[in-house]
């Protein structure tokens, strides 16, 4: 059962995408096997505020919660964030989504920790994207940095416990995480594929070895990527069928659990 | 048929211990996804003795050696490009011609020298005359200089097109980095330009853009540092195309491209 972590439905304000709809999204996963998509609205991470978005993103899913699980975004900056985190339980979010670096917010500032903590009380993962595109094709006036690891560090070890999902990280980014956080705090950080190299220099099967392969799980950041891509690695790495089930579902239902 | 338009070897210069371990990697994951041709360039010694995108004459001629050693090692599965550095014009030139009669089948010009330079003109037309294309390394919209490299552009590259319309020329890895929108429109009716496909970059939307910019006779597929990222680019493009105009993307427009008889 392959559950990909990392999809968006909606425009993207920078480049026109061929097609950001539901039924876009599960056309690419029915041609690659993708069971179940964490879908987030990818407008709103440029909202002042979020909650609109949210409400069409539950929209757009409706029909199809079989297979798309809404990730709603939370900007922790705004008056009574809170409710928006509460909708999002109440809604069935399998995890919220954060954006500090477009909603200028310091990433492990008090807002963030605040979240994070709140998220936390609810056992609700929060999903972090490092970026969402390469930092040498932006346009002019996207000026959001990406994601520092220094932020996740902090964040993952925080009193509360909090889960990170992150996504669109390469193998400097998580191996400068991970060996930076104790046993237990590392355990809270799951990290999703997509932006870490295959074959020649084979740093996800470097990962998987250093690191360990619980610690990862499937997603392809479509439509602003090819879905192909995560796909394409874990064939180049052939792993076992019982590795396989782990990156593409088993860890992260255990990592939730 | 998969002929990989851009690839890279490393020789014991390079500036990597796991060098052989590396090309070892890029043969066995190559056989793995059924790529049948690897054209490649090995650039200097990668930074170790001269910079990447400045390769002194000594780490040039070492590198064309390893390749054409390489080449000669894995015959009909690596073929070589030329590394040249054109601000020593006169020996970029002779190195062409006497790499070409050894068997190399293109030239690699990466960022030594704007593309639009004249500079560049006794090397476009060497190439013509030796009857091979010159792979040219791209910033894709270069909106300033990035240190370690004098980068050039899609439009710089058409430029130089225009001038030798007699001359091929690839213009490297689109999904490399930068906006691939933006060369896209540049290469807009320059026929003797085709794009590789090559660079980890996978935005959701390019491939279209390129096919409805260049069309599909002017497509190269490559791969270059991510082998990875070249499957999934096939893959994709395998959902949305015909199988005649995947084969041309897999191999036939590099056929036309390349000499007559190269990939044998």
């Amino acid at each position: 059962m392959t559950v990909d972590v990392s999809t968006f439905v909606g425009p993207y304000p920078f480049r026109h995408l061929p097609d950001s709809s539901p039924g876009g999204l599960l056309r690419q996963m029915d041609r690659l096997g993708i069971h179940h998509a964490w879908v987030g609205h990818l407008p709103s991470a440029f909202y002042r505020d979020p909650a609109p978005g949210t409400d069409e993103l539950l929209r757009l899913v409706a029909p199809h919660r079989d297979r798309l699980l809404p990730v709603p975004a939370v900007h922790p900056g705004l008056p009574r964030w809170e409710d928006d985190l509460r909708a999002a339980a109440e809604a069935g979010a399998p995890a919220v989504r954060a954006y500090p670096g477009q909603q200028a917010l310091a990433p492990a500032g008090p807002e963030m920790v605040a979240l994070m903590e709140a998220a936390a009380g609810r056992r609700l993962p929060v999903l972090l994207t490092v970026k969402l595109e390469d930092l040498r094709q932006r346009h002019p006036l996207d000026a959001a940095p990406d994601l520092p690891p220094s932020a996740v560090r902090a964040l993952a070890r925080l009193e509360a416990g909090p889960r990170l999902l992150v996504t669109h990280a390469d193998r400097g980014f998580v191996e400068e995480v991970h060996f930076g956080l104790t046993p237990d705090e590392a355990r809270r950080v799951l990290w999703e594929i997509s932006w870490i190299w295959g074959p020649p220099e084979d740093h996800l099967a470097l990962l998987l070895e250093t690191i360990g392969a619980e610690r990862f799980t499937f997603g392809t950041g479509m439509p602003l990527r090819l879905p192909d891509g995560a796909v394409a690695k874990l064939d180049l790495l052939a792993p076992a069928a019982a590795d396989r089930a782990r990156l593409t579902g088993a860890n992260l239902q255990r990592w939730r659990e | 048929m998969l002929i990989d338009v851009h690839a890279h070897f490393h020789t014991e210069r390079s500036s990597r211990p796991d060098w052989r371990e590396l090309n070892q990697r890029r043969l066995t994951a190559g056989r793995q996804m059924g790529i049948t041709a690897h054209v490649a360039s090995i650039l200097g010694s990668y930074g170790a003795r001269s910079p990447v995108y400045f390769p002194s004459q000594d780490d040039i001629r070492h590198a064309n050696d390893a390749l054409a050693a390489l080449g000669a090692e894995h015959p009909g599965l690596v073929y070589g490009y030329c590394v040249v550095n054109p601000n020593y014009t006169d020996r970029a030139v002779r190195e062409i011609e006497s790499r070409v009669a050894a068997g190399f089948i293109g030239v690699k010009l990466a960022a030594s020298r704007r593309a639009d330079d004249a500079l560049l003109d006794p090397i476009a037309d060497t190439a013509r005359k030796c009857g091979v294309p010159i792979l040219h390394h791209t910033w894709q919209h270069r909106r300033r200089d990035w240190p370690g490299q004098e980068a050039s552009d899609a439009v710089e590259l058409a430029a130089l097109a225009r001038r030798h319309p007699g001359t091929k020329f690839i213009l490297a890895h689109l999904g490399g980095g930068g906006d691939w929108q933006h060369s896209l429109r540049a290469l807009r009716g320059v026929a003797n330009v085709w794009v590789d496909l090559s660079g980890s970059g996978l935005d959701g939307g390019m491939l279209e853009a390129a096919l409805a910019a260049v069309g599909v006779e002017h497509l190269l597929w490559g791969a270059d540092i991510t082998l990875d990222t070249g499957l999934a680019k096939l893959r994709y493009l395998e959902s949305i195309l015909p199988p005649n105009a995947v084969a041309a993307v897999r191999h036939g427009n590099a056929e036309a491209v390349f000499p007559p008889g190269a990939f044998r």
